[in-house]
């Protein structure tokens, strides 16, 4: 992208509106008014009038926030937040960047799997306001519907999910797979991938999609 | 999990000078560096950890990797598992290191895990991350539910009746076996403390589980030359391939001139309170040829105090065979 280093007016509101949007779920939340949203038209266009107001009551209400400036697929967020919120709860609930899952939360499963300076880690296992200033990938970063990353297609292509909870964290450990000293054969890929819990039992076609998009890399390469 | 105070250090002094205001640098600290996270957020997502302070020290000048000039190596404390394990240095002269570290949790992790932080990873007993539980580790005096209970996955090495908490660390049962020394800095200056003396049993006060003190920054490990014409090997037993803790770990460096034994250091891993070096069968193989039935009597050797609980048994054979095994394929081609 392009607003990388300094973002455009644009980007620059989208991250506002986009900060003024969590807080407002976090401040619904929080009260008990979650269902509000889903239930009630009105009572949330009421809320939204004043934008200004509920978030300052919102940071009030939450002690000991700290600000933080993320940078995630090349644009720049600045939140404030809980001290203890996971780099995947900020990704989720802050960002609205929902491609990245919580499966166990401890690190155990590889559902919430994302790049940080181009090395994948657990986003579950680690706080946010830890990462300021790194270069934060995820699923959204890695393609869109209408271009896909060469392993997204691959998955696609050889049926490599079934319910699809665990896939964007396949496919994020499958993209940093192709630059580790990961060894040609299917043994040494599914030692590097069990990092990623796969409960339907996708995993011959997981190999088969990551094997695929290594011999076209090794095609290309010797074309 | 409870709320904290996030800092992060701008250089060592100013992070040792903060955390020196804890009460305890053990189970509980107040105050706790903050590394990769990968036990300790875990463990404060449990409840079972609760600081109030965290320093994160990730940025602190701690990740480099360098030959020192007696030929042994240095490791910074934040330096990543994965950077350590793919080092060419560590994965030529030190291939037990490397091996060890890639046998321990996910590419994920290892990305995340620090060096530090690894010397310092905490047990994987069930009864210790279940808050609902009592656990003299956790909660001194409170008891432990483990000798009564789910025990097959706890230590026959070390225990007490007070704690059977086995230590889930690879990285340490290699570090053993390569006589890595602890660089300590803390509020009274800079300490070196060899990995033996690092760890200790949980005896009466399970607790502590190391010779650190409030404020004590690990801020690098060092390895000593390797020594000439070894070769060394980590052997790694469990119930699944990958991304699974020992049940039984065999650590071994190992050199042989003239059909002798003439030099070997030996750790287990998964059987131990602690990341258990066994003098005990460095010195039935020093001497001896490299044979089955020398391997064995080591391997015996080890074993011999091993106290076993109702469900860990097996652990006494399989450690000894794991041994056996492990010393078979290190001297096979030499």
């Amino acid at each position: 992208m392009s607003d990388c280093d300094q973002p455009s007016q644009t980007s620059g509101a989208d991250a506002a509106s986009e900060f003024g949007k969590s807080t407002r779920r976090s401040f619904l939340s929080r009260i008990g008014m979650a269902s509000l949203v889903a239930a009630t038209g009105p009572a949330v266009t009421t809320l939204a009038k004043s934008p200004e107001k509920e978030e300052k009551a919102a940071v009030a209400d939450i002690k000991n926030t700290v600000p933080v400036a993320l940078r995630v697929n090349g644009k720049k967020y600045d939140l404030r937040i809980d001290p203890r919120t996971t780099l995947l709860d900020a990704l989720r609930e802050h960002l609205h960047l929902t491609g990245s899952k919580k499966g166990c939360d401890h690190g155990q499963c590889g559902a919430c799997t994302v790049h940080i300076n181009g090395r994948r880690v657990n986003s579950c296992l680690s706080f946010a306001a830890m990462h300021e200033g790194e270069e934060i990938t995820t699923i959204e970063g890695i393609g869109q519907p209408e271009n896909l990353h060469a392993m997204q297609a691959a998955f696609l292509a050889n049926d490599a999910y079934q319910c699809g909870y665990c896939t964007s964290g396949q496919i994020m450990s499958a993209v940093a797979l192709l630059k580790e000293p990961c060894g040609a054969d299917d043994a040494e890929v599914k030692e590097f991938m069990s990092g990623n819990i796969c409960r339907c039992g996708a995993y011959p076609n997981i190999v088969a999609a990551i094997q695929s998009v290594r011999k076209n890399a090794e095609a290309k390469k010797t074309a | 999990m409870k709320t904290f105070a996030l800092t992060r250090a701008s250089d060592p002094a100013q992070a040792i000078a903060t955390a020196a205001k804890a009460k305890t640098a053990q189970q509980g600290a107040e105050i706790r560096f903050i590394g990769g996270g990968t036990t300790l957020i875990d463990l404060m997502k449990l409840n079972v950890e609760q600081p109030q302070t965290l320093i994160d020290i990730n940025r602190l000048p701690l990740d480099k990797i360098d030959m020192l000039p007696d030929g042994g190596l240095t490791i910074g404390a934040v330096v990543r598992n994965s950077d350590l394990a793919h080092h060419p240095i560590v994965r030529k002269s030190y291939a037990v290191l490397s091996e060890a570290l890639l046998s321990g949790a996910t590419v994920q992790l290892r990305n995340m895990a620090t060096t530090g932080g690894n010397l310092l990873q905490r047990t994987r007993c069930m009864y210790f991350r279940e808050t609902n539980m009592p656990c003299n580790k956790r909660e001194p005096g409170s008891g432990c539910a483990a000798i009564t209970g789910a025990n097959r996955n706890l230590a026959i090495l070390g225990t007490s009746e007070h704690c059977i908490a086995t230590n889930p660390s690879d990285m340490n049962v290699a570090m053993a076996a390569l006589e890595a020394t602890i660089h300590v800095r803390g509020p009274k200056g800079e300490r070196s403390i060899p990995i033996a003396d690092f760890h200790v049993l949980p005896g009466n006060t399970p607790q502590r589980e190391t010779v650190l003190e409030p404020g004590d920054l690990i801020t690098h490990v060092t390895l000593p030359p390797p020594a000439p014409g070894s070769r060394s090997l980590y052997l790694k037993l469990r119930d699944r391939t990958s991304y699974e803790f020992a049940l039984a770990s065999a650590a071994v460096v190992i050199t042989i001139a003239s059909g002798k034994i003439t030099r070997a250091r030996i750790a287990l891993g998964g059987v131990g309170t602690k990341p258990w070096r066994s003098t005990e069968a460095e010195g039935e193989l020093t001497g001896q040829p490299a044979t089955q039935a020398v391997f064995r009597k080591a391997a015996d050797a080890a074993l011999r105090g091993a106290k076993p609980q109702s469900q860990n048994g097996f652990k006494v054979e399989l450690a000894k065979r794991c041994l056996v095994h492990a010393l078979k394929l290190a001297t096979q081609t030499s």
